[in-house]
């Protein structure tokens, strides 16, 4: 295979494995599971391959169908797009095991109309992850959203609520990208990246270029939930089928992020950004800090262990946008490493969340009594994936924290070392009273009674979450040799850690 | 108020998109039936495809489409010819919008079926029950 083509391969196989999972699907369902397996098998070899190739031989760019760019779409493979492409596939590679089974226990003769909308979303991502083009990079901000809220409108509950009203929600921020997208293009009379990039520092229109810009952020904010525009989150993320839920929550807010470090260094220069508006990036750090608190005081008032997750989950958003806006290299180091091992600890918490919820049906806090003795494999993994989120070394959430407080304390921001530090707290203890519950309490005879309960969940979902917890030990040793070899060569020019 | 008037005169499609957008934008966060929110959705995105298809305009420009041989012996006078590049994209825009607008109205009427009102106020009472 020819190497230069391959990442084209990697975003086309789970594309043409939705239309054959949807085919083939109504057959016989038994077809489902190898079709989706082998083709996301695939495509992670395929980005480990690219990654591979790009340390190796550098950055290129790709044309699709020999249009050339400006007017063509192009694709970039640099060193942060390959390795976001290999995290993208290497996940969802992961959860999509655990989702076969949980899809076949929740949603039994649907299983293909699930699938589908989950390759195309996995081919969403993988594009939104590669593309290098402005309009485009919106289109596929659609695709990965229509196909998200079909998704999360398939669970049981209130999901059909808190999909219309993510619906509303992800409108605005994509239609606020959409408006900066126009502006640029007023601007430039381009829609290529690179070809923005290049012409907008000759321009004088401070205005115009601030409002384009205010614009693009404001849109990427709404779409990955920062306080206090995550309204829409919790709700959603926590009432999807646990299979979506299992790759929606890792990936979404994470790839939504790898898009703010594209637009804010790809399409504007790290000049522009953090000293064109004096004050603007100091306000934004500020801002992060303050919603890193609230969403982890928010966190403490959960009594649902997904919900909880959720809120969690919006206080990493902060943590990612704060270490970015932290405007220096170990900042910045920081937010890529904890969006490496963000997505892998919220894939291991949600798994388990979905194994746990396969057998008892329910993630309330009073019906986890005791969880330790049934599932001790599952909890030993949950376990694993809470200290990450903690923050206890060896650990891949410890080395990306250490580095986001570096970067606060190198920056001056002593309000963000200080919220960072309190959120720490306050996941250790949302973890431990879990933790507490699961192992000290013992069964309720509520419980007891049902036979279902007995019992670690089925191969197929212990072992993406033994993977994915072996992963978080094996990131956080590995931090080093990471940071080193490729998220140094991702950074943007001038700002080396 | 003179110069506010030539101002607003001068750059009429920018205020016209403005003020669609703000209302589409209002009967997102303010409206409290479900269908209403999708309806200022809808006015929504269309103020951003009208504001896309008025910056392609040119004053005098005709309608882009040009005899082949034509243009490829002398080529093309840009000014002769509206932009057609922003009307494009908005196909683009618009067949997204219309996805949003199927998929929302397909989950609306699951709504429905589940709690037999689309008043978010009902809804979230019986919810509350």
């Amino acid at each position: 295979m020819n190497t230069p083509n391959l990442h084209l391969y990697v975003l086309a196989a789970p594309l043409l494995t939705a239309f054959a999972v949807n085919l083939l699907g109504r057959v016989s369902r038994t077809w489902i599971g190898p079709l989706v397996l082998g083709a996301l098998t695939f495509s992670a070899g395929g980005a480990l391959m690219t990654l591979l190739h790009v340390l190796r031989e550098g950055a290129f760019r790709y044309t699709i169908g020999n249009w050339q760019p400006p007017l063509g779409i192009e694709l970039v493979v640099d060193p942060l797009s390959a390795l976001m492409l290999l995290l993208v596939s290497a996940v969802a590679l992961l959860a999509t095991s655990s989702a076969l089974k949980s899809v076949a226990h929740e949603l039994p003769g649907r299983e293909h109309l699930f699938f589908t909308l989950y390759m195309i979303l996995i081919a969403g991502l993988l594009g939104l992850v590669l593309t290098g083009d402005a309009f485009n990079l919106y289109v596929l901000l659609e695709i990965t959203a229509i196909t998200t809220y079909g998704l999360i409108a398939m669970g049981s509950g209130r999901a059909a609520l808190s999909s219309f009203n993510y619906i509303i929600m992800g409108s605005i921020g994509a239609c606020f990208y959409l408006l900066g997208v126009g502006y640029l293009y007023i601007l430039t009379g381009t829609l290529n990246m690179a070809d923005i990039a290049q012409i907008l520092p000759g321009l004088d229109a401070p205005a115009a270029i601030a409002t384009a810009f205010a614009f693009l952020m404001v849109g990427l904010w709404v779409k990955m939930g920062l306080f206090p525009l995550h309204v829409w989150l919790p709700n959603a993320y926590s009432q999807a089928p646990t299979g979506a839920g299992a790759m929606i929550a890792p990936l979404m807010t994470k790839v939504t992020i790898y898009l703010m470090i594209r637009v804010m260094f790809s399409i504007f220069s790290p000049d522009y950004t953090f000293l064109a508006h004096a004050g603007i990036q100091a306000g934004i750090v500020w801002a992060a800090s303050l919603a890193i608190m609230c969403a982890s005081g928010l966190a403490l008032a959960q009594r649902n262990l997904r919900r909880m997750l959720t809120y969690i989950l919006v206080a990493e958003v902060a943590y990612m946008v704060g270490g970015v806006w932290l405007a220096n290299g170990t900042g910045i180091t920081g937010a890529i490493l904890h969006i490496v091992s963000d997505a892998m600890m919220t894939l291991c918490l949600f798994l388990a969340a979905a194994a746990i919820i396969y057998r008892t049906g329910s993630l309330e806090f009073d019906r986890l009594n005791g969880l330790y003795r049934r599932m001790p494999v599952t909890m030993a993994a949950f376990t694993v994936g809470a200290f990450s989120m903690i923050g206890v070394p060896p650990t891949c959430g410890f080395f990306s924290k250490w580095y986001l407080i570096l970067g606060a304390v190198r920056a001056g921001h002593p309000e963000f070392v200080t919220a960072l530090l309190i959120s720490s707290l306050i996941n250790a203890v949302l973890f431990f009273r879990i933790i507490e519950l699961a192992y000290f309490q013992p069964a309720s005879d509520l419980s007891r009674s049902e036979p279902q309960q007995a019992g670690e969940a089925p191969l197929l979902m212990l072992s993406p979450l033994l993977l994915s917890a072996v992963a978080l030990v094996a990131i956080g040793l590995g931090s080093g040799p990471l940071i080193e070899n490729i998220i140094r060569l991702a950074m943007p020019p001038g700002f080396a850690p | 108020m003179e110069p506010l008037l030539s101002e607003i005169v001068a750059k009429y499609n920018y205020w016209i998109y403005v003020v669609l957008m703000m209302i589409g934008f209002y009967a997102m966060i303010g409206k409290r039936n479900l269908v209403k929110k999708l309806l200022g959705m809808n006015i929504f995105q269309t103020a951003i495809i009208l504001f896309y298809v008025s910056i392609g305009g040119k004053r005098g420009g005709g309608i882009p489409i040009v005899d082949k041989h034509a243009a490829m012996l002398h080529g093309v006078d840009a000014t002769t010819v509206v932009n057609p590049l922003p009307h494009v994209l908005m196909l683009t825009a618009i067949v997204v919008s219309v996805s949003v607008t199927g998929v929302a109205l397909a989950i609306l009427i699951r709504i429905y079926r589940k709690y037999d009102t689309l008043e978010e106020d009902e809804i979230l009472e019986k919810i509350g029950r």
